[in-house]
């Protein structure tokens, strides 16, 4: 008899396991009924806010998943690693299949201002993870607003981007919410981030 | 978990919080990989620009409670019967890189049937899909960070990336971690499969060492006598550094 790891106990590995695609059939495993719905459907100060997610060639991923986790509207978090205090009651957490002509929606508040590395507010913004087929890792980006001229011009993050990539992390008003389309790649490729 | 001493938010040079370690690019595959095809045109081109970790980051969704039973860690058997094929158990530990479990955190899991073919329209591969199969899977990790699933082996199965292409048998595992910055999605995947050198998914991560992380091993002690065989896949996500640091 050989076995190749120790019958009991746990061993001290702490190699991270490297992340690998969701791919096609992500759609079996991820998608929950309220996942697009961060707040309730007859939350009366919900926006949509929604987007398509494309390829380099500018067609649409229809195999994709977008997730977004955001502060209340007042700038905190229902967690217990936040220093000012968990505030419970808001998910903060979206999650969305993207359909067959790439486009995904999250129904949610608008998030207040959450403080930055120098304890000055940043702009309000939603973190977002992109998920699909052909996509060997998830990509990071974060969604601003156009509503908030000034503080997206103090925004330390946004300051630090030539404008025509900053432009492509805010968002485009509509009537119900917000837009906010993900280039994958190509022309006006989606600012990207490492956390 | 680190001790994050709340701090006033008005205290000079802003809020002390856990700083998770930067992901390690050379453990996770480079995401244009051209022997996988679809990462061609989805690949970003620009290089990823540094983020501060922000409240935004270190904190993240603590899913879980109210939304998983124990009936969803069990994938062998769906509606009034079982599924076809091996029973397996698949169980492990959920640590992070200094070595802390992970406990209270959700884990998502879906697969192929034993003839390897998904639940999902878009897949036609030519063998039987099986009534008592679903291939999904939930449950939340202990006060240790461990889980445990029961299903059934999956199947390999053709996917036309190139001639004869074959993707190894694997599950799908989605984990959240305690902060955004800990998000995982990966796979697992069964020891000694003769398909590994010929897949371009497993092989996209550089360093072997790594690669290896992804396979399962055959547990005899967590196999059930007369039942189930066992698998043990240990998931190590990000860790904080050990002393929480001022954001610079």
């Amino acid at each position: 008899m050989t076995t190749s790891v120790p019958a009991s106990g746990w061993d001290r590995q702490t190699g991270l396991t490297p992340a690998q695609t969701v791919g096609p059939y992500l759609g079996i495993g991820l998608p929950w009924p309220d996942g697009p719905f961060v707040v309730d459907e007859t939350d009366p100060a919900a926006i949509w806010l929604r987007g398509r997610l494309l390829d380099g060639a500018g067609d649409p991923v229809p195999d994709g998943l977008i997730e977004t986790w955001q502060a209340d509207p007042q700038g905190r978090f229902d967690h217990p690693d936040d220093p000012r205090g968990a505030v419970a009651g808001f998910r903060g957490f979206g999650r969305c299949p993207t359909d067959e002509t790439g486009e995904w929606a999250v129904r949610t508040r608008k998030p207040g201002p959450v403080p930055g590395p120098d304890g000055r507010p940043q702009a309000p913004h939603i973190a977002v993870s992109v998920f699909a087929r052909g996509l060997l890792h998830r990509v990071v980006t974060r969604i601003y607003f156009p509503d908030e001229v000034d503080a997206n011009a103090a925004d330390p993050v946004l300051v630090g981007l030539p404008q025509a990539r900053r432009d492509t992390l805010i968002a485009t008003a509509e009537p119900d919410g917000y837009r906010f389309d993900i280039r994958l790649q190509g022309e006006h490729e989606t600012v990207f981030f490492a956390v | 978990m680190p001790d994050t001493t709340p701090v006033r938010a008005d205290r000079p040079g802003g809020l002390l919080l856990p700083r998770y370690r930067r992901d390690d690019t050379a453990v996770h595959p480079p995401l244009l990989s051209p022997g996988y095809k679809s990462t061609v045109l989805r690949a970003p081109a620009e290089s990823p620009v540094l983020l501060p970790q922000t409240l935004t980051e270190i904190t993240g969704p603590l899913l879980g409670e109210g939304r998983v039973t124990a009936a969803d860690a069990d994938l062998s058997r769906s509606g009034d019967g079982e599924a076809q094929g091996q029973r397996i158990v698949v169980h492990g530990q959920v640590r992070d890189s200094d070595g802390r479990p992970v406990p209270d955190t959700l884990v998502e899991v879906w697969q192929a049937n034993a003839g390897g073919r998904y639940l999902h329209k878009l897949d036609q591969h030519d063998v039987p899909l099986d009534p008592h199969f679903t291939g999904v899977g939930r449950a939340v990790t202990d006060s240790m960070g461990r889980y445990r699933f029961v299903t059934i082996k999956p199947g390999a199965y053709p996917w036309r990336n190139h001639f004869n292409a074959w993707r190894p048998a694997h599950i799908h595992f989605s984990l959240f971690g305690r902060a955004f910055t800990q998000r995982l999605v990966t796979q697992m995947y069964f020891p000694d499969d003769p398909l590994f050198p010929y897949d371009p998914i497993f092989n996209s991560i550089p360093d072997p060492a790594a690669r290896q992380r992804l396979i399962a091993s055959f547990d005899l002690a967590n196999t059930v006598e007369e039942w189930a065989l066992g698998f043990r896949f240990d998931i190590v996500l990000r860790g904080t550094e050990a002393t929480p640091m001022e954001e610079s």
